[in-house]
């Protein structure tokens, strides 16, 4: 009876996860009347916008991701090596973005860093770029932050520190050559997570008027009926692509399969 | 002048003390081992010479050179962690090479030096094996050897054995000490372990409560503590309140027995202690001292069997070898104990 209702229950999970995706690809595809075809992918990647837009987005994705682990990487480990009482308060302030909407926090931005603020942002493009990508950061800063710190805490960081620094390194050498590769899985876990919401993201985006895909998507999404469907197929392959790799590189790296 | 100078060194959280005015003269080559409980200080002043942690009194000398303003990074110092601390994600060679490659050395010197390294851990083949792939005391001779690679000035070592079980503990401590000794390297190496700090030091720090309380060679350490607290430490010693009859002669009453230590002894209430080994069951010849006890307990431990007798007050642990045609006595048993009066240690608190 137990397994039964387990069955029942996992039939279920899947069908209120799977149906609406296949509703979704099942129209993508409807486009020419009476056959399935990829015509509608075909009009999307014609598009030059969608070029343009999602390799905008893919750019930001990884400039985000830079920007990031230089962020995180050192704080997590300053913390976690030096300032362990601070953690809670670190952890807290890195989960704010979960519960202040990006609408809240862009109109913070363009409140501070306006054309007639002491820093003029947005008064340029790279400034407004600039402020789209500490934007993105910060949305992404609760998985990124909790993807390294995760990764820290199955090594340990204080006795590998005092070994490299016993053995001539500087705070540099430690997290480039110690640090960073041990935590190089949950660092491109974290990186992967972020390339998906900035590849999806909109808000941001859009009221800094910045060409992303977002904004693409809902502009297709408020003038088409099947192009919409197969950019929604496409970024939810993308998403479903980003967590493989994290499950690839997982597995694939070699000094941690002891701890499998 | 000696090459290690540790003068006046203390250490403080807060309001408390965990190392107090700690001095040590350590000459070039020798293996000086601290010796002493969990907490009480050892790992502590390691830790200070490393640099790891920043000395609240006291200075730190390596050959004349104050290590008060440097780095970890920049003392030269070769460290071994008990939690072996090799780097996950390189292999054994890189793992030895790596303090070679922050030096900036030339890949060929490092190719050399970490095949020699490999080599004199006996580990030559294992080069290209991660940290995981190993056993633990495979991984603590890579460690050993990363340490020892960078030539140190000196090499610290961290309990490098807690970590292993009992036959490589042994087989270990034994390669270490060769190791440093065909190096020639001054060592420092932290137990708790009196066993190892006794087969391996040319000289042992007994410490207790953040101070030391002796140092001496491993002889000195065993068969002249200084301290109550070193005497129960080190080895098993029966602890005997006596009252001194003749101060001159040394002349003694432990609990109605007399014996003559031959040698001068302070007035009043004594301490005194006798290790298992200087107590016969029976008469022998030298120890003219005979006292009469029952048997308490019975320790089998293999080739050497521990009993206790108690005499008067106290309980008196003695030794026996094994032997297969003579058991030992059974509880209850009364026996008769033999003591040289010379083997009885006057013990300072």
């Amino acid at each position: 009876m137990k397994r039964l209702f387990a069955w029942a229950t996992l039939i279920f999970g899947m069908g209120y996860f799977i149906l609406p995706l296949v509703g979704l690809t099942e129209f993508s595809l409807s486009m020419r009347r009476g056959e399935y075809s990829f015509d509608a992918y075909a009009a999307v990647l014609a598009d030059p916008r969608f070029r343009e837009t999602f390799s905008y987005s893919v750019v930001m994705a990884l400039l985000t991701i830079v920007f990031g682990v230089l962020l995180v990487v050192p704080t997590a480990y300053w913390v976690r090596l030096k300032l362990p009482g601070l953690r809670p308060y670190v952890e807290f302030v890195t989960l704010l973005p979960l519960v202040i909407p990006a609408i809240v926090i862009v109109f913070g931005y363009i409140r501070l860093y306006n054309t007639s603020s002491w820093l003029p942002l947005t008064g340029s493009l790279t400034g407004t770029n600039l402020l789209l990508m500490f934007g993105y950061a910060t949305l992404s800063l609760p998985y990124m932050y909790r993807a390294v710190d995760t990764g820290l805490r199955t090594i340990d960081v204080a006795t590998l520190t005092e070994a490299a620094q016993s053995l001539g390194a500087g705070w540099v050498t430690i997290l480039a050559r110690v640090i960073m590769p041990n935590v190089l899985v949950a660092v491109l876990s974290g990186a992967f997570v972020t390339f998906a919401i900035v590849i999806g993201e909109f808000t941001l985006a859009a009221l800094l008027n910045r060409p992303a895909f977002g904004p693409y998507l809902q502009l297709m999404g408020a003038n088409r009926a099947y192009e919409p469907m197969a950019l929604a197929v496409i970024a939810f392959g993308i998403t479903w692509a980003c967590m493989g790799l994290i499950q690839l590189v997982t597995r694939f790296s070699k000094h941690t399969k002891a701890a499998r | 002048m000696a090459f290690l100078d540790i003068e006046h060194l203390e250490k403080s959280y807060g309001a408390t003390k965990v190392v107090k005015d700690f001095n040590l003269a350590v000459d070039k080559g020798e293996f000086v081992s601290f010796l002493g409980p969990s907490g009480c200080g050892k790992t502590t002043t390691l830790r200070m010479v490393a640099g790891f942690e920043t000395p609240s009194v006291g200075a730190i000398r390596i050959d004349g050179r104050d290590m008060a303003r440097l780095r970890p990074n920049q003392r030269n110092i070769g460290m071994v962690f008990q939690a072996y601390a090799l780097f996950p994600n390189l292999t054994v060679a890189q793992n030895v090479a790596f303090g070679l490659k922050v030096a900036g050395e030339s890949r060929k010197v490092i190719d050399e030096r970490v095949a020699e390294m490999l080599e004199t851990i006996g580990l030559p083949d294992l080069g290209n094996r991660y940290p995981f792939q190993l056993s633990g005391g495979q991984q603590q001779r890579v460690a050993l050897a990363r340490a020892l690679a960078v030539r140190p000035q000196v090499l610290l070592l961290d309990e490098p054995l807690s970590a292993l079980d009992a036959k490589i503990r042994v087989s270990l401590r034994g390669e270490i000490r060769a190791i440093q000794k065909k190096l020639g390297i001054t060592t420092i190496y932290v137990t708790h372990d009196q066993e190892e700090a006794l087969s391996m030091s040319d000289r042992i720090v007994v410490m207790h409560q953040g101070i030391a309380d002796q140092v001496g060679t491993p002889f000195e350490i065993y068969n002249r503590p200084r301290t109550r607290f070193v005497a129960n430490f080190v080895g098993t010693l029966t602890l005997l309140e006596a009252e001194v009859l003749d101060p001159a002669s040394g002349h003694v009453s432990i609990g109605g027995v007399e014996a003559t230590l031959g040698r001068r002894l302070p007035k009043g209430a004594v301490t005194l202690a006798v290790r298992p080994e200087m107590v016969s069951l029976g008469p022998a010849p030298g120890r003219e001292t005979e006292v009469t006890g029952r048997i308490v307990d019975v320790d089998f431990l293999g080739s050497v069997i521990r009993l206790r007798a108690q005499i008067g007050q106290s309980v008196l642990a003695f030794d026996t070898f094994n032997s297969s045609d003579a058991p030992p006595p059974k509880v209850g048993a009364m026996v008769t104990l033999s003591l040289a009066a010379r083997d009885l240690l006057l013990i300072g608190e």
